[in-house]
């Protein structure tokens, strides 16, 4: 009595709804400490007895968690309570908070299906409705599996209202339990034929969501479509109908030679956008071959552009983006719009049309273009100035740069962008420098200008965007150091006061590449020395170029002695030719050698320009560099100090030698000259290394040495290691297989150093710190890669090394014919540069899209079913000796067989059930359950099937009698002639 | 097909979700607070598109509420507008000039409308009428019901008292 007296006075103070939301709106508590109350009370009385105070619950609940987001999956077995219920007002509010709150992982799924079960049979048919409604959103496959006979009854019921409902549930029901579509797709066909438009429109709403993931399986409910697709006057369903024969027509070029008129007669036609729009795009996406229905498509189009609904402008530009890659016309037709739409007030528009701009981009327009669009850039606002840029930068590299001839001007438009003040594409900037540098080798000289040009300018230090692009900027001017015209100027940009505003991983790239300049600069100036020293200085120009290929490269100084005459008077012309020059011998085996005549040769027109090395520049030089170094030892960054530290070292060792040498120039200090000298002749040699791309699989071309075992664990090889003592740059050696040059580099620079500094290593302190490194490789650096490369650039391949590495002769003749194609250029000005490619990292990788598995399953039993429906269909319309039919079969039997395989081990239980019950002779439909329990007992049956095949055709033959009856008709409504045609 | 449907307030409330594909609460609540991000900043006289995530979502505005729909990349746009008119309209027609606190307190009959008029994230039913129909039809159904509780627990409260 107490308990009911307590549930009694629950209903009558309950809270409704109404009271929950004004106490909500109110907020005398605050929203959070509100709603934790009413949840509370909503535990509380959730668990009553009183249906009426829980169902109130529930929906209060149900408020708090589809509003503000709660989670109430703790009240699911409530849920399943107030679903029970027998009064329609709480059932309904039950509904509605399992198909808000359910999902798959709901445990409490297991025990409503006998619930679902029993309102699908209900009398009433709004129960009913409720519970399809919650099972289009809730059925798993259990469900599914388990109600499936009860869809399939309803799906002819005569209550369109109930219907229609079922037909929708039918897409969750084949989208998790493909065996359903046994038993219901015939029903579900059947439904096409129906003069309901409800019905109509729900059946082909399936269709159309069905065909969409799998088109080919519905081919052949062709002729259905297509007298939809005739005789149907409402929009809705058109527009669904139109989108089957998107998704059918490229399948099939007779289908869509057939259905191409009757849309272009929509397209004519209608008054309604949507539909004008659906069979606008429905041309432009499939039927874009046919070259009358395009130019409609096209014109249609252009109504949509001029319209003053931003909808329909945008819809128009959309689907000029999908007709732009095959009638390219049809937007050079509406360019101007398109240009116009660049300064629309909508950023969706504005991004449409720069799609259709870029997809205009050819190499003969694109200098244009760019043009525009950086002014346009300019004007507008910093995010869609960035797509601006973005685009312009992706269109202009795709496949390796494939539309850009003019590279200078390529180069000085990046150098241009990069100073736009929003621009914010530092990244995507300064790969393509490197990259840019790295592949062309005639752009190099306006690359190192352009660099120069964005190092010099102090502004640009302040924009935190800009500093990867200057990090490129520096490495570009380090790298092609000798394309520079005053390394000096160079050396004073790249330590200017306000670097101290970049980030240590940009100084450190700043510091490398001061490090190459300052090398450089050196190397020219003792070449310059010692030409000076050995020819007579009147002739100093042709002096020293002679003298030093007198000495290195005799058979070549023809061609070189006309570059040294042409520089004096155009000092660019020179560089170029001697780039190309220099080029065809860059892989020769006197690399080094090779390099260093066209040191000695760039140094020339700095003497012309009196901006020559001269002692007091050099050594105003080094102490700029000392001065810049000074605050960089006492970085934080390791790789900062580091490299800080090599610099100086560097300049320490070779400082005391260069000024005595000057000083003493007449005692002639032979053996302490030749030190210096050679150590920036070794570190020039170093850094004059070509590097190059490397395509992305180069490590794996390299074969594994015998014996090197790369799975086991490294641990035991510190052991084995300090036994052997191997000095450190050996080493590095050995675990830089991949970048082969940093290894070498740092390994002669670091014994070069070593052995100025200590005259004796201590081999044990060696061998135990590689052993430490050996064990705690961890906590050391990577490795040197970073030395030279500052990105994720990898050296190049060096066909020497790969040689000592691995005495395949294969793989080195394929490399040799790789680097004498790319390199192979003539000294002509060509009309585009040679880019050098590598194909696997290039080639865009087109992943095709595969149906998931159980679109598999899905379109495996639908093929079954229709086309096993087909055969019959058509047999029984035209004779059978009918070649055409005949060979459809045969191709058909071949579609099946993969995908029906899987199921046949499944079906083949079922097979006998399904041929007996519906068989024409019994002249007997039964559907579903009955069906299946029917056991197979008709001998009069069996007799027919002989063999496996036949007996599977004739269980199709059976099963889809229904189907026949049904297209029997329709086939004579609609032109006969037609749907044959269709179905070869 | 419709992945979901929601309304927002021109405050950033949410008015209504329904969720024809699987989302997780936490999903939900990332799609609500992005979206309403996007279409909430989005001036007038704009086009009611909006690409999302591969996906796109019409919006409309009627009064104060952003009725939003998201749907696949190759649907209709201009059909899908024309959905969300339709609910628009048949919301209308039942509330006699439809207004947020309507929604708001009646916020599962505007769920039920929207059930009448999709079902699995497709259009089932193409008339106004109709929909009004079945819902009145349902409506009073469930009054009837109402009264007879009401009754039963006037009849209860004598009882005890």
């Amino acid at each position: 009595m107490a308990g009911g007296t307590s549930s009694i006075m629950e209903t009558l103070f309950q809270r409704t709804l109404d009271d929950m939301i004004k106490g909500l709106r109110l907020q005398l508590i605050g929203e959070s400490a509100f709603v934790s109350k009413a949840l509370d009370e909503i535990r509380r009385e959730v668990k009553s007895t009183d249906p009426s105070t829980k169902s109130t619950a529930l929906h209060k609940l149900s408020y708090l968690a589809s509003l503000h987001f709660h989670d109430m999956s703790w009240a699911a077995f409530h849920v399943v309570e107030v679903m029970s219920s027998s009064r329609f007002s709480y059932k309904r509010i039950g509904y509605h908070a399992a198909s808000l709150s359910f999902n798959d992982d709901t445990p409490v799924l297991l025990l409503i299906t006998n619930q679902l079960r029993k309102d699908l049979g209900s009398t009433n048919e709004f129960e009913v409705s409720l519970a399809l409604e919650c099972l289009s959103r809730i059925a798993t496959a259990d469900l599914a599996r388990d109600l499936t006979p009860e869809i399939f009854t309803l799906l002819s019921t005569t209550k369109l209202f109930v219907r229609k409902k079922a037909i929708g549930v039918v897409l969750r029901l084949f989208a998790k339990y493909p065996d359903a579509v046994r038993v219901c797709f015939k029903r579900l066909v059947e439904n096409l034929d129906s003069s309901d438009p409800q019905i109509l429109s729900a059946v082909v709403s399936v269709f159309c969501e069905l065909a969409s993931r799998d088109p080919g399986s519905y081919l052949p409910l062709a002729p259905e479509f297509y007298r939809i697709l005739v005789d149907s006057k409402n929009n809705w369903v058109l527009i669904k109908v139109l989108k089957i024969f998107a998704k059918l027509a490229p399948l099939e070029p007779r289908l869509a030679k057939r259905v191409v008129e009757p849309i272009c007669d929509h397209l004519r036609r209608t008054g309604a956008k949507s539909l004008m729009f659906e069979c606008v795009r429905t041309v432009v996406s499939s039927f874009s071959e046919y070259e009358s229905a395009a130019k409609l498509a096209v014109v249609k189009i252009r109504e949509l552009l001029v319209d003053d609904d931003p909808n329909l402008k945008y819809l128009g530009l959309q689907a000029l983006s999908i007709v732009a890659p095959k009638h390219l016309w049809a937007v050079l037709e509406n360019k101007e719009f398109v240009i116009k739409s660049l300064s629309d007030g909508d950023p969706n528009i504005k991004t449409e049309s720069l799609r259709l701009v870029m997809a205009m981009v050819s190499e003969t327009n694109v200098v244009e273009i760019a043009r525009v669009l950086v002014n346009y850039s300019l004007k507008s606002d910093p995010e869609f100035c960035n797509e601006i840029l973005g685009s312009i930068l992706s269109t202009c590299s795709r496949n390796v740069y494939e539309i850009i001839i003019d590279f200078d001007w390529y180069v000085s438009l990046i150098g241009e962008m990069s100073r736009i003040p929003h621009c914010q594409k530092g990244d995507e900037i300064e790969n393509q420098l490197i990259d840019i540098g790295m592949r062309v080798q005639d752009v190099r000289p306006k690359l190192v200008r352009v660099a120069r040009d964005l190092l010099i300018d102090p502004a640009l230090l302040g924009n935190p965007f800009l500093h990867k692009i200057l990090s490129a900027a520096a490495w570009v001017s380090g790298e092609y150091v000798e394309f520079s015209r005053n390394p000096f100027e160079l050396m004073q940009a790249i330590f200017q006061p306000r670097t101290s505003l970049l980030p240590l991983s940009v100084m450190a790239v700043y510091i490398h590449s001061a490090f190459k300049v300052l090398i450089f600069c050196l190397h020219c100036y003792i070449l310059q020395r010692e030409s000076i020293t050995s020819s007579c200085p009147e002739n100093l120009v042709l002096g020293v170029s002679e003298s030093v290929l007198k000495r290195e490269m005799p058979e070549d100084s023809g061609l070189i002695r006309t570059t040294c005459e042409a520089l004096p008077v155009q000092g660019d012309k020179g560089f170029n030719r001697r780039a190309s020059n220099q080029s065809s011998e860059v892989f020769s085996v006197e690399n080094g050698g090779d390099r260093t005549i066209n040191h000695g040769q760039t140094s020339t027109p700095n003497f012309s320009e009196k901006s020559s090395f001269t002692y007091e520049s050099i050594v105003k030089l080094i102490n700029l560099v000392e001065l810049a170094m000074g605050p960089c030892m006492g970085s934080h960054d390791v790789e900062v100090l580091e490299r800080a530290r090599n610099l100086l070292c560097f300049i320490e060792v070779i400082k005391g030698e260069i000024t005595e040498c000057l000083e003493h120039k007449e005692k002639k200090k032979e053996s302490e000259e030749m030190k210096a000298s050679e150590i920036i002749k070794l570190m020039s040699d170093a850094f004059s290394e070509e590097l190059g791309p490397v395509s992305l699989s180069a490590q794996k071309r390299v074969p594994i040495p015998e014996g090197l075992e790369l799975k086991e664990s490294l641990d035991d090889l510190g052991t084995i290691c300090a036994d052997i003592q191997v000095p450190p740059s050996n080493d590095s050696n050995l675990f830089s297989l991949g970048s082969p040059y940093n290894g070498e580099e740092v390994g002669v620079s670091a014994s070069e150093l070593e052995s100025k500094e200590e005259s004796e290593p201590s081999n044990e302190a060696t061998a135990l710190l590689t052993d430490h490194r050996k064990r705690h490789g961890l906590y050391y650096l990577p490795s040197e890669k970073n030395e030279i490369v500052p990105n994720d650039y990898p050296p190049a391949n060096d066909p020497k090394l790969r040689d000592n590495l691995n005495n395949d002769t294969e793989d080195l003749v394929k490399l040799t014919e790789q680097s004498l194609v790319t390199n192979k250029k003539p000294n002509h000005a060509k009309p585009r540069p040679v880019v050098v490619k590598l194909d696997e990292r290039d080639v865009v990788t087109i992943t095709a899209k595969r149906p998931e598995p159980n679109d598999n399953l899905l379109s495996g039993a639908v093929r079954e079913v229709l086309l096993g429906s087909d055969t019959r269909t058509t047999t029984s319309q035209h004779n059978p000796p009918d070649k055409a039919s005949s060979k459809r079969k045969g191709k058909e039997k071949l579609n099946v067989d993969p995908s029906s395989k899987l199921k046949e081990d499944l079906g083949d239980s079922e097979k006998p059930d399904h041929e007996n019950p519906s068989s024409r002779r019994s002249k007997h439909r039964t559907h579903g359950k009955e069906r299946r329990q029917k056991s197979p007992s008709k001998p009069a049956e069996e007799r027919e099937n002989n063999g496996q095949k036949g007996k599977q055709k004739s269980s199709h033959r059976a099963r889809h009698k229904a189907q026949e009856r049904a297209d029997a008709p329709l086939n004579a409504v609609s032109q006969t002639p037609v749907i044959p045609d269709f179905l070869l | 097909m419709i992945h979901f449907v929601l309304l927002i307030s021109r405050q950033g409330k949410v008015r209504l979700t329904k969720w024809y594909s699987p989302y997780s609460q936490k999903e939900r609540t990332k799609v609500i607070r992005e979206l309403s991000g996007v279409i909430l900043t989005r001036g007038p006289k704009l086009c009611n598109f909006v690409e999302w995530k591969g996906y796109k979502v019409v919006y409309k505005r009627y009064a104060s509420l952003y009725f939003c729909m998201c749907i696949d990349q190759e649907d209709n746009e201009l059909e899908v507008l024309e959905i969300i008119h339709h609910y628009v309209e048949i919301l209308d027609r039942y509330f006699g000039s439809v207004c947020e606190l309507d929604l708001i307190f009646n916020f599962h009959k505007a769920y039920y409308i929207l059930d009448e008029l999709l079902i699995a994230g497709e259009l089932q039913e193409p008339s106004k009428k109709t929909v009004a129909r079945l819902i009145s039809a349902q409506d009073s159904l469930v009054e009837t019901a109402k009264e007879q509780r009401s009754s039963i627990s006037n009849i209860i409260a004598q009882a005890t008292k």
